[in-house]
């Protein structure tokens, strides 16, 4: 029986035509107290591709988030990681699929009692025990940079702005040198240049790492920038992906009063 | 409902993959769901503690995480403990003396002292306080990195939160609760005799050879031992509150409450149980 990873692949023209799908979701569905926020989902991302998806507050986008990384299980339908299926996983298996992830939280999520350093270094400390104090501290320094924020080691996440924390929250998610990226708003509650600088560090990242990423946002500004797909997400369902040219070319009602608005 | 807000009501908890927190204190004081709750409540805790078991005994262990709660629970523990085994202390020798006098028995002092506060106080005293200030401190931090989302985040770094966060918590409670309870029956014996000589001087030697007179160990070590059972109770109850926390503030505040109700209430009724327990198998 086909698996959704090859359903997928065979979809190639469907989904980027770019290759292999690093994360493929197909019929993803998910009730909370009865009501159906995903209505059978199908997506996928291949390797140094972004997929923006969009929607309205309140329709699932980041619970899709917390499905592909398998924070909350869907009620049917399946996530694939790079060809493995998350369902019914134990944890400590799953975690060794969320190694391959780099998550970013809506609200960065960082460790409130560690400093910025201790945040970054966390995931190393537990994953890359190999790793010399000094390589650690080297390569906390190097992520901290590489999200401009090296001056910043010993503060408390409560001393920096959200913008600062979302670059930790950015650093540390990269940290394990992850093939998928999952990011949740990334430059919601921002000024447009802090926006702008995340949506340049991102596509940087892309460049560099050739990560598979999917972002979700409000922000159609910034998803055209870094996304080479856009998928919009009402009531449960994708009532359009594809580049920002065949959103803007849908007859779709919804789809024309969505870019409108935004 | 945006985003956000639809994922904090529907959360993964740790401890029971999208299902709805029942809060066992509402439960149990409402009739409709006073059978109903209270089978949930315990069913979901079973399903908790069954995780973090797993997850403690099998590696990677979470080393110097343990050695940082073993200074929570137990240093950080010991002042409170102490002086609370040392006014217990007080008061018994104070009871102690006028009642034995009525029946002129005061020369059953040091004994009655000394196992009332090895036997029965000290244990007790212990546990209800490290449950005050360890299930409230424990409750209160899950809870606060669960509606923040730092244990989706630690979960999302492929680290088994049961393991870092829960088996650690509950076995520094386990491992510091019989030491705390030793230096609470110390203090307890030293303000008991020091104040049964002001009134009427008693030598420390001639108190403790008195006091221990014809003890052997199955008097004393099942006591001090049975508190490793309420060490298990606190880690656990306030290790399940903080995990299961939703709804922001208001969250963390029930959940730092329920930790010491419910931890508190599980102790009292636990020493019934283990009291006879220890009564049939170490007489």
């Amino acid at each position: 029986m086909a698996t959704a990873y090859d359903n997928a692949m065979k979809q190639g023209a469907v989904t980027d035509g770019s290759g292999v799908p690093f994360v493929a979701v197909e019929n993803l569905r998910k009730l909370f107290a009865g009501r159906a926020v995903l209505n059978g989902i199908n997506l996928s991302v291949s390797r140094g591709k972004t997929l923006a998806v969009l929607g309205r507050s309140g329709t699932g986008k980041s619970v899709l988030l917390r499905l592909i990384i398998g924070l909350e299980k869907p009620d049917s339908g399946s996530v694939e990681i790079c060809g493995q299926d998350i369902a019914g996983l134990a944890l400590d298996q799953l975690g060794e699929i969320r190694k391959r992830i780099g998550f970013l939280f809506q609200h960065a999520a960082l460790y409130d009692s560690l400093s910025v350093a201790e945040n970054v270094a966390f995931p190393l400390q537990h994953h890359r025990k190999e790793m010399s104090k000094s390589d650690r501290a080297d390569r906390v320094n190097q992520l901290l940079a590489e999200v401009n924020m090296e001056g910043n080691l010993e503060k408390m996440p409560s001393e920096i702005s959200g913008g600062m924390q979302k670059r930790v929250g950015l650093a540390r998610a990269l940290a394990l040198e992850p093939e998928i990226l999952l990011l949740d708003e990334p430059t919601a509650g921002l000024d447009p240049i802090s926006s702008g600088e995340i949506d340049e560090l991102i596509l940087k990242l892309q460049r560099e790492r050739m990560m598979a990423s999917i972002v979700v946002t409000h922000n159609l500004h910034s998803a055209r920038t870094i996304a080479n797909r856009l998928a919009i997400l009402n009531e449960g369902n994708v009532v359009i992906q594809g580049s920002f040219e065949d959103l803007q070319q849908s007859d779709i009602g919804f789809v024309k009063e969505f870019l409108k608005q935004s | 409902m945006n985003d956000r807000d639809q994922t904090a009501t529907a959360s993964f908890s740790p401890s029971l993959p999208g299902r709805e927190a029942v809060d066992l204190p509402v439960a149990i004081t409402s009739p409709a769901g006073l059978v109903g709750g209270f089978f949930e409540w315990f069913g979901n805790l079973g399903i908790f503690s069954w995780q973090v078991l797993k997850a403690a005994v099998t590696p990677p262990y979470e080393w110097r995480e343990l050695i940082r709660q073993l200074d929570e629970v137990g240093s950080k523990s010991l002042p409170l403990v102490a002086l609370a085994g040392a006014a217990i202390g007080v008061v018994i020798s104070l009871e102690a003396r006028y009642s034995l006098s009525r029946f002129g028995a005061k020369s059953m002092f040091p004994a009655t002292l000394v196992y009332s506060v090895i036997q029965v106080m000290g244990p007790v005293i212990t546990g209800l306080v490290v449950s005050g200030r360890v299930g409230a401190g424990i409750g209160a931090e899950l809870a606060s990195m669960k509606v923040t989302e730092q244990i989706d985040a630690i979960e999302a770094s492929a680290i088994n939160p049961y393991r870092l966060l829960a088996a650690t918590r509950i076995l520094a409670c386990i491992l510091m609760l019989p030491l705390l309870t030793v230096a609470a029956d110390a203090c307890g014996l030293l303000t008991g005799w020091f104040a049964q000589t002001l009134v009427e001087p008693l030598s420390f030697q001639q108190f403790i050879s008195s006091g221990f007179n014809g003890a052997t160990f199955n008097a004393f070590l099942p006591p001090t031992l049975k508190t490793a059972v309420y060490g298990l109770i606190i880690g656990v109850v306030s290790c399940f509150q903080g995990m299961r926390t939703r709804g922001g503030a208001a969250g963390v505040g029930r959940a730092a409450t329920n930790s010491v109700v419910l931890a508190s209430l599980f102790l009292i009724l636990a020493d019934v149980v283990l009291v006879k327990f220890i009564l049939v198998f170490f007489p």
